[in-house]
């Protein structure tokens, strides 16, 4: 191999400061949880515990986290699948490129650019004008959709343009149905897509907060409850909840791309028996 | 012909249905109560250029408005010049296949946790006894704290490319990764040098993605009141932090009107924007 060019030295030297400053105020507040309880917003660390943790499991020191949390997860799941199923079906729906797609690819990009507090205010207005009660559960959830379905749609797109159309030219020569040819073809060639669409869709949910703001209701999701408590808490436990909640969304993270490299082995194994000869 | 169309529609009925319902519907229902009228306990429907007259007739609007701008174009400029050399030096200086999937995995992870999380997390940085103030102290750069550091456009804008970065690292990446590495060999057996292939072949082949990541950024900035009203401590003001503040209040027919010059705003620029890229080519 070649010597590496000076430039890559610098160029490597920037990307490090770049990641220090994408993860250095989160590894920050991560250290800063642990306070001890006279300790205050920024450093000096006042000695080192787990005071603000145990805070947070009390009811009355803070909001209703746990509710809030359990809210979020479930919207976050009922996000997550709607995502994956409506995207699956829109990206299938674009290949046919039928009559009147161009418009609804058009609303696609106005739901992604949109200013996420219009689909608040507007949401909002609908359901209270028509004497509906807005709720996490359904205005909340179709507002977030305006959000995920953008970037599940983007990545199906992605996945579609790079799909070899053969294989499905095979099945069907083979005598395969088209229900037969998507259930048995096509659906195990994008599976590992559709966990990148599933990863949005979840975590792009759980971390929402204009699109919730004017539409979740008298029950907040997290979000909106750590916001409600950027202003009227003052004491490390908001890091301490930030710390919790950043290392849960890591979490999720870590399982959806173990499950994504997994799934790609295993396509890779099961897919192809080049060069195992005939033996 | 008509069986696709048919089916074609019928595959895209749940995405129709999500996006007419919390999407067309409600910026219809806004536009509509833009011409309404609000008094201190509810809101009337009329029809009355009252609301529109107020926005245009106020000197508060024309500076917010272009305090936005100024926003989305620091903020594009930044996220510009740090997130072509990310991808750059990714798509280009990495080697391996692997370890590019790995650095560009540190820089999307992020994207996936909480962005009020990641606001909040400047603040031991920034406050006025924070990590930044004692540093410079003890460098002797300054005497005393400095204190535009956090509540102010720094904070704004720092926060927007803290956030935002990324948006414009991932499709720049995602283009210059197809650039047809022989080229870029031609360009070299030419005589160019370094500087040449960046200037003359890779920034001409990867517009398309910087047109992308320019129009996450923008509409991203554009639309914010979040982070303004959280990093600016309630100081500065952009467009969205109007429409809040309104929604605070219970204005919502001005609120409204805020908005739909906002979505005119934002649909030129990007209406603009795509004249030059066509996105489904480019995923």
């Amino acid at each position: 191999m070649e010597p590496r060019p000076r430039s890559f030295y610098i160029l490597a030297a920037f990307f490090g400061l770049f990641l220090l400053f994408l993860y250095g105020p989160t590894i920050t507040i991560g250290i800063l949880s642990f306070q001890g309880p006279s300790g205050g917003l920024t450093f000096p660390m006042r000695g080192t515990s787990l005071h603000w943790f145990y805070d947070l499991f009390e009811q009355q020191a803070v909001g209703d986290i746990w509710g809030s949390f359990r809210r979020s997860f479930a919207l976050g799941l009922m996000v997550m699948v709607t995502t994956v199923v409506v995207s699956v079906m829109g990206g299938l729906a674009f290949r046919k490129r039928f009559r009147g797609s161009g418009i609804l690819f058009y609303l696609i990009i106005t739901s992604l650019v949109i200013p996420s507090i219009l689909i608040s205010l507007g949401v909002g207005l609908i359901f209270s004008q028509s004497g509906m009660e807005v709720h996490w559960s359904t205005s909340g959830f179709g507002s977030q959709l305006t959000w995920t379905l953008p970037f599940g749609l983007l990545i199906m797109f992605a996945v579609f343009n790079r799909f070899d159309k053969s294989y499905e030219e095979a099945a069907r020569d083979l005598g395969a149905t088209p229900w037969q040819t998507l259930r048995h073809v096509v659906l195990p060639i994008i599976a590992p897509s559709l966990i990148g669409v599933a990863l949005f869709g979840f975590t792009l949910s759980y971390d929402e907060f204009a699109r919730t703001l004017l539409t979740a209701g008298s029950y907040n999701t997290l979000p909106l409850e750590i916001y409600g408590m950027t202003t009227n808490v003052t004491t490390p436990v908001l890091y301490a909840l930030g710390t919790l909640t950043t290392l849960f969304s890591l979490l999720i993270i870590g399982v959806f791309l173990g499950f994504a490299w997994w799934s790609a082995k295993r396509k890779a194994r099961a897919g192809s028996d080049a060069g195992k000869g005939m033996v | 012909m008509r069986h696709k169309t048919l089916s074609g529609w019928l595959m895209a009925m749940p995405l129709t249905l999500v996006l007419v319902f919390f999407l067309v519907l409600p910026i219809i229902m806004i536009v509509i109560v833009s011409f309404w009228r609000a008094t201190e306990f509810s809101i009337i429907p009329d029809f009355d250029f009252e609301n529109y007259e107020f926005l245009f007739g106020s000197n508060v609007t024309y500076r917010v408005f272009l305090n936005t701008f100024k926003y989305a174009a620091i903020t594009w400029a930044l996220t510009l010049a740090i997130g072509f050399t990310i991808a750059y030096f990714l798509a280009f200086h990495v080697r391996t296949l692997t370890w590019q999937i790995a650095l560009f995995l540190l820089c999307t992870i992020p994207f996936w946790t909480s962005n009020i999380i990641r606001m909040i997390s400047w603040i031991p940085f920034l406050g006025r006894n924070g990590i930044a103030n004692s540093t410079l102290i003890s460098w002797g750069v300054v005497g005393e704290p400095v204190d535009w550091l956090l509540f102010s456009d720094f904070a704004v804008i720092l926060a927007f490319v803290h956030l935002y970065t990324l948006f414009m690292v991932v499709p720049i990446f995602n283009t210059m990764m197809r650039i047809d590495k022989s080229l870029i060999e031609a360009a070299r057996d030419a005589g160019a040098n370094g500087a040449q292939i960046l200037w003359n072949v890779i920034i001409p082949l990867t517009k398309p993605g910087i047109m992308i990541g320019t129009i996450f950024v923008v509409t991203l900035v554009m639309g914010d009141f979040i982070t303004v009203r959280f990093m600016s401590g309630s100081q500065s003001a952009n467009v969205g932090r109007l429409i809040s503040n309104d929604i605070a209040l219970l204005a919502y027919p001005s609120a409204a009107a805020t908005a739909v010059v906002l979505l005119l705003t934002v649909l030129i620029v990007i209406g603009l924007m795509l004249r030059f890229v066509d996105i489904r080519k480019e995923l």
